[in-house]
């Protein structure tokens, strides 16, 4: 029975990594896209939306290509770690930041445009440092915009499942997430395991999004 | 806003010194580029002795050097801090025992002790424009911007914020900017206006001076003249010091205009509150009075607005118009000391 509930388990973990990964890369972003000018910002926001756009397969492979043994990331990868980054549960968080990331940057990118600009000007003109105007006055003023986008990139990651496949593989205890292990037991026949994951992350689903509608309502009432 | 440009030079001292225009005149773009939100194109940028902005060399000080307070439109109080922590968050870079101190003797003097737990949205606006003022002064900025600062407020709490601005005008001896699109406003708190219009200053001085003498036509309309007509100048006596003029079918006296040449096509300007109207009750039109049709009146909190024929518009006290609301036939009276030409 542990072995059967392993791909829930591995599901939250590599969701939870996955959404703390992309919460501060989607912050950055966001940030300098909602505060900075420079030619080119439009493509670095659409080039940061193309995993939401990009058929699944065609990002796997690029990933494939980009963080294989034989390329210069995959090869530091493994330097540093001393094992390959593919067919590792550790690639299926990697797989799962690059769908939750351009989530997270849209909706913050939008709090920080409408939240920040007035409050910002003023904090600035009270001597306070760029770094000290994020942190006391932007990101309290979107925390509840960006804890809901959170929310979304969590769900997300918990169901990403095509770029998974492709760089995680479907390793039964090791690399299986549930959703892969739903079409897993689909293929072998074993409804009734198929039927436990499509229950829970149901349920997981529904209640991510009643808590992000409740706390993008609060967040538009502020 | 991208088609405003500005062209500007102007000083402020010490005091209180409004920017009056309309909206979309360019007051708050004034500001912008004064605490370092905008970047002229050229020219410079001072205070006291300090450069803050400059085309030629590229110096640009960041809004965090330029010590300005910045009183904007609307508090933009943080609204996710308290009242206290507003002004706490204001004099982060004095010493942490200093800070406290200075916290406290500014919400004393600009009584927000009892509302300093509040958060701005459950405090009144007056405590608001109160706390957003002295967020702005509290680490003794070398010159005080205020944009729009007594916009939404009823009369009695403006009055309460106009007397703070007077006495930090006092206490903190620094030049006080003060864009305003209410000429009550610039009478009242300035000691120097400058009136922004097309993009420059149209004209700039005393606030009573402005409205005694309009330098031109438009700076006549931005005031709120309402009595402007075309008129000729037919005489000039600079030693009995009259002039005449001719107004449509009329011939008005008025005092001698320096500068101006008979024959001259001026502008007449005179304010509605200098100009008189009576009952003609059929009697004959004397010196400087013309013969009106009354069209409309319109009540003002103190005086009422009777409009004319030929564009006249007189402002009587209420008693006045009381007692001469049943005549039939008008004059309004031009007395000679309130004609101006421009």
């Amino acid at each position: 029975m542990t072995s059967s509930w392993f791909p829930l388990w591995l599901s939250l973990r590599v969701a939870v990594l996955a959404t703390l990964v992309s919460v501060p890369c989607g912050l950055g972003i966001a940030w300098v896209l909602a505060n900075r000018e420079f030619r080119g910002k439009e493509l670095v926001d659409a080039v940061v939306a193309l995993p939401l756009l990009l058929p699944p397969t065609v990002l796997g492979y690029y990933l494939l290509v980009v963080l294989g043994a034989s390329s210069p990331l995959g090869y530091l990868y493994e330097a540093l770690f001393g094992r390959p980054l593919l067919f590792t549960w550790q690639a299926a968080v990697v797989a799962s930041a690059f769908y939750a990331t351009p989530l997270l940057t849209r909706s913050a990118r939008a709090a920080f445009e409408t939240a920040g600009p007035a409050y910002e000007k003023a904090a600035r003109s009270l001597g306070a440092s760029e770094w000290r105007v994020f942190w006391r006055v932007t990101l309290p003023l979107s925390r509840r915009a960006i804890g809901a986008a959170s929310l979304v990139a969590f769900a997300r990651a918990l169901g990403e499942f095509g770029v998974t496949l492709l760089i995680a593989g479907n390793l039964p205890g090791k690399t299986q997430t549930a959703v892969v292990g739903i079409y897993d037991a689909i293929q072998r026949g074993e409804t009734r395991v198929a039927r436990i994951f499509v229950a829970a992350l149901s349920g997981v689903a529904l209640a991510i999004a009643y808590a992000a509608n409740r706390l993008g309502r609060r967040a538009v009432a502020e | 806003m991208a088609a405003l440009s500005l062209d500007l030079e102007f000083q402020a001292g010490q005091g209180i010194t409004a920017l009056f225009g309309t909206a979309g005149a360019g007051k708050t773009l004034v500001l912008d580029a004064i605490a370092g939100f905008a970047r002229p194109d050229t020219g410079r940028i001072m205070l006291d002795d300090r450069i803050l902005f400059d085309a030629a060399s590229r110096v640009h000080l960041k809004p965090q050097r330029r010590n300005c307070g910045y009183v904007l439109q609307n508090d933009k109080l943080f609204p996710h801090l308290t009242i206290r922590e507003n002004l706490v968050f204001a004099a982060d870079r004095l010493p942490r025992l200093e800070r406290h101190r200075r916290v406290n003797e500014t919400l004393e003097r600009f009584q927000l002790a009892a509302a300093a737990g509040r958060r701005p949205q459950e405090a009144s606006r007056s405590e608001k424009a109160r706390c957003s003022l002295a967020r702005g002064l509290i680490c003794s900025p070398r010159a005080l911007l205020l944009d729009a600062p007594f916009e939404g407020l009823d009369a009695p709490s403006r009055n309460e914020i106009q007397q703070l601005v007077r006495s930090a005008r006092g206490d903190f001896q620094i030049p006080i900017l003060l864009a305003t699109h209410h000429l009550e406003e610039c009478c009242q708190l300035a000691d120097r206006m400058l009136l922004l219009h097309d993009g420059r200053i149209a004209q700039s001085g005393r606030p009573r001076e402005v409205l005694e003498q309009p330098a031109s036509v438009e700076v006549a309309r931005l005031l709120g003249i309402a009595n402007l007509f075309q008129a000729e100048i037919t005489a000039l006596d600079p030693g009995r010091n009259t002039s005449r003029l001719r107004f449509q079918e009329y011939e008005l006296t008025g005092t001698y205009f320096p500068g101006h040449l008979r024959g001259d096509r001026v502008w007449l300007c005179v304010r509605a509150a200098d100009l008189r109207a009576t009952g003609r009750n059929g009697a004959r039109p004397e010196a400087n009075q013309v013969p009106v049709k009354l069209l409309r009146v319109s009540d003002m909190p103190q005086a009422v607005q009777l409009e004319f024929s030929g564009d006249i518009t007189v402002e009587v006290p209420s008693q006045e118009f009381e007692r001469e609301k049943d005549n039939k036939e008008w004059v309004v009276e031009f007395p000679p000391a309130a004609l101006r030409v421009l």
